[in-house]
């Protein structure tokens, strides 16, 4: 395994950068998330307006795969439409398992493209995912 | 003690000699499980090739080869634990069934209404949940010994959690989560004097030093086999005669019966009555090897070996100023097994980043929940040793442990 192709420097910019690392007022969902096996806990919140994610923050502890992820998401699905920040979240699902691995197809994820790798660590797979999989259980 | 060179041992197990990612395998994980020396890989190829046949069934070679090789393994660890007899051993999967053995089998028989069970904060969910549950469904009361500062279970905190009202003690030897040694001669002596039984999980102590079930007086004990060179899926729950004489079977079946008609069983005598099923004859043989193994070098030895790697890990890494140590702090009275974190890294991200280098660790909560809960942190690093670690090694992995944070971005 090779660590270089792991904790790139986006990586670890964002597991420490605590911009999204916060509480919201009055979120409209507020939804934990967990990996039991590691460790990894964090809770999500978000504001929803007119079908548009208006805010996103998250709280917990993780390693610093789980949370780069998580703030990257963040980044990511603010001021999206439900509908699309739906869609982010298959298309990275999607990258992480290994079936989706068009780069063009890719692109919309942005900054997220960087956690492609993680597919070649499957102890940490659940680190990548569990932002994602807790924003979709939060919005369906 | 004897010459003993550890890098003759090293020879003896084929899997410490490899490398992983193009690195020299370091094991650090022992306290997981331990890595299997030829003599016993070799014995279940053996034994499969040779001596395969069901136990205590048919009058054939075979069955009667198979259960002499069965009934050998259960006086081996009899010999080896100092019990009274071959009737006190009885083979399980892991000290996990053996805990639900005794959990089902004697906790939901003995414990009544109000009755209290007396656990500590530091026991592996698998001595935990059982009894959790005993306590749920017989409206009886679990209680824990709290560590105190220093990590340790005072004697202040035995006298007043165990009362007249326990039932039982059930407590881990050797914290598999921080190393602590715990008070066990004291708690057993005081639990008997209330009257109480105590259970001992030897998993993490058994294989690392002497453990005379006859000197601790102790009423039952398990511990697995995988934790202490022989293979996976065989356990040991050991018990006072008088006591495994009077708890009903835990599985039911083939085995363990003395007649059987259409309405009712009479149940075989001990050990058989607790032993259902076809038993894992090639486990126990490989078992059997196992503790020749030891005994071979010596518990006495193993324990000073151990000692001595672990002494010479603790200072080395004290003296990192990234390292944060958890438990008991001194080097007397401890296990092989140490807790740690690097500072500002989650446990995962140093696991994966050790692994990269060759270095096997382990990280999380090690099945300790409540434990990490009361000490106040999410998960640790965990390194733990065997006899045949080395001195360079344990540098090794020291070097490697200095390149964590620079992996994830922080200057030094
Ligand atoms: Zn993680």
């Amino acid at each position: 395994m090779n660590l270089d192709s792991i904790y790139t420097e986006i990586i670890t910019e964002y597991s420490q950068s605590k911009h999204n690392e916060r509480t919201i007022d009055s979120p409209t969902k507020s939804l934990k998330g967990h990996n039991p096996s590691c460790g990894d806990e964090i809770n999500l919140e978000i504001k929803i307006k007119d079908n548009i994610i208006e805010d996103a923050a998250f709280t917990g502890v993780g390693c610093a795969i789980s949370r780069a992820s998580t703030s990257i998401m963040i980044d990511l699905i603010k001021g999206k439409r439900i509908k699309d920040a739906l869609n982010l979240v298959d298309t990275f699902i999607g990258m992480i398992k290994r079936e989706i691995t068009n780069d063009e197809d890719l692109e919309i994820l942005e900054d997220a493209m960087a956690l492609k790798n993680i597919s070649n660590l499957p102890a940490r797979v659940k680190c990548a995912v569990l932002a994602w999989h807790t924003l979709k259980q939060a919005l369906e | 003690m004897k010459q003993i060179s550890v890098d003759d041992i090293r020879k003896d197990f084929p899997v410490l000699n490899q490398t992983i990612n193009g690195r020299k395998l370091i094991y650090l994980d022992n306290a997981a499980t331990t890595q299997k020396p030829n003599t016993v890989i070799k014995s279940i190829e053996n034994y499969y090739k040779s001596f395969n046949g069901n136990p205590h069934r048919g009058a054939h070679y075979l069955s009667l080869k198979s259960t002499e090789i069965y009934e050998t393994g259960r006086k081996k660890v009899a010999n080896f634990i100092n019990a009274s007899s071959t009737r006190e051993v009885i083979f399980t999967r892991n000290a996990t069934e053996s805990l639900n053995l005794l959990a089902y089998s004697y906790g939901m028989n003995f414990i009544e209404e109000g009755d209290e069970i007396v656990i500590s904060i530091m026991e592996h969910h698998s001595n935990l949940i059982p009894w959790q549950q005993v306590a749920k469904s017989k409206k009886a009361v679990l209680k824990y010994l709290y560590t105190n500062e220093e990590g340790i279970i005072t004697e202040e905190e035995i006298k007043k959690k165990i009362t007249d009202k326990t039932k039982l003690v059930s407590i881990a030897h050797v914290s598999n989560a921080l190393g602590t040694i715990n008070p066990i001669k004291f708690i057993i002596d005081y639990a008997h004097s209330r009257d109480a039984k105590v259970i001992l999980d030897a998993a993490q102590s058994l294989p690392h030093m002497k453990v005379n079930v006859k000197n601790l007086d102790v009423d039952f004990l398990v511990f697995s086999g995988h934790k202490m060179l022989a293979p996976l899926g065989i356990g040991v729950l050991y018990g006072k005669e008088n006591l495994l004489e009077k708890i009903p079977p835990f599985l039911y079946g083939g085995d363990m019966i003395e007649y059987v008609y259409e309405d009712s069983t009479t149940f075989a005598e001990l050990p058989h009555k607790l032993e259902a099923g076809t038993q894992n004859v090639a486990g126990v043989l490989g078992l059997t090897k196992a503790i020749d193994y030891l005994n071979e070098i010596g518990m006495d030895n193993i324990e000073e070996m151990e000692s001595e790697l672990t002494s010479y890990a603790l200072e080395k890494l004290d003296s990192l100023s990234e390292i944060e140590l958890y438990g008991f702090k001194g080097i007397s009275n401890r296990g092989s097994v140490i807790s740690f974190n690097v500072k500002d890294v989650h446990p995962h991200d140093t696991a994966s980043i050790l692994d990269a280098y060759g270095v096997a660790i382990r990280a999380g909560h090690h099945c300790a929940q409540p434990l990490m809960r009361y000490l106040g942190i999410n998960a640790t690093c965990r390194a733990s040793f065997y006899f045949y670690n080395t001195k360079e090694e344990i540098d090794l992995f020291i070097e490697s442990l200095k390149n964590v944070r620079k992996w994830l971005g922080y200057e030094s």
